[in-house]
């Protein structure tokens, strides 16, 4: 099976994130955080920041429902059964913290078949309330035996 | 105090997943594939078992990153690769080295291994400690 590449170029509307104090702290105490900044609001605050500051990887939560949008498309025609990540990479801009609105933006970079399996490369820009870029990421998918 | 010059050797980290930690990671992030987290479900696809979220073995590699430079604002980047399966109950380990250091931003490469295999392989980050 052929995988279908005309999805390329394809943006899917934005998708917007309110960051939760304690969908933060959930998230931290998940992956094994222990630094106050994530946790404590008040230490949060004696360092500088309005709010528990996001790990970096809370990038996955604010993104989920854009990426999303690019895995379940039909257009794109992944077969779940032979998802596997091979790779993953972001960029962050200034630090993410509770109470900010992120909006997520998600495009399909490229979608190529070598050696029977399917490459898809989906990227995300998400910004936050002030226009700044927080974080993109390039999530680079395999489908095996596509 | 950890200085960064290339070849410097960032503190490893040392993690063993216990027996749930994919649940309370699903819940977390909203990724709820039952590979994660049904027993059953995972051995019927032909896995030994339920298996670590690549993003939480990589989470787990971020965190070696931002402990080693000094808090979140130093990760600036972080690439990796995912390769075979993270299991549940075997200590991990997350091992950085200094590549090179240019303008104050430190380039190091990173990877995590799981019983003498590489799970998150090809890791590379920037860091402004």
């Amino acid at each position: 099976m052929a995988v279908n590449a005309e999805a390329v170029g394809k943006t899917y509307p934005p998708t917007l994130y309110t960051v939760g104090r304690e969908k933060v702290k959930e998230f931290a105490f998940a992956v094994g955080e222990t630094d106050p900044l994530y946790l404590d609001q008040e230490a949060a605050r004696a360092a500088g920041y309005a709010d528990v500051v996001a790990p970096p990887m809370f990038a996955v939560v604010y993104c989920g429902a854009a990426i999303g949008q690019a895995l379940f498309d039909p257009d794109n025609g992944i077969n779940f059964a032979r998802l596997v990540h091979g790779g993953q990479e972001f960029k962050w801009g200034p630090l993410v913290v509770a109470g900010d609105e992120i909006a997520t933006t998600v495009s399909v970079k490229s979608i190529e078949e070598r050696a029977g399996n399917g490459f898809y490369v989906f990227e995300s820009i998400s910004t936050n309330q002030d226009g700044h870029t927080v974080c993109v990421g390039t999530w680079s998918n395999v489908v095996r035996g596509a | 105090m950890t200085t960064f010059e290339p070849g410097t050797e960032l503190p490893p980290l040392e993690v063993t997943p216990d027996r749930y930690v994919t649940v309370r990671y699903a819940g977390a992030s909203g990724d709820f594939n039952p590979i994660h987290i049904d027993e059953e479900f995972a051995q019927q696809v032909g896995l030994p078992g339920r298996i670590l979220h690549g993003l939480w073995t990589m989470a787990q590699v971020a965190r070696a990153q931002t402990e080693a430079a000094g808090g979140p604002h130093t990760l600036r980047r972080l690439s990796v690769q995912f390769r075979g399966m993270g299991v549940l109950e075997e200590p991990i380990t997350v091992t950085t080295k200094v590549r090179s250091v240019e303008d104050g931003v430190v380039h190091v490469d990173t990877s995590a291994t799981q019983g003498g295999t590489a799970i998150v392989r090809r890791g590379d980050a920037d860091l402004q400690p």
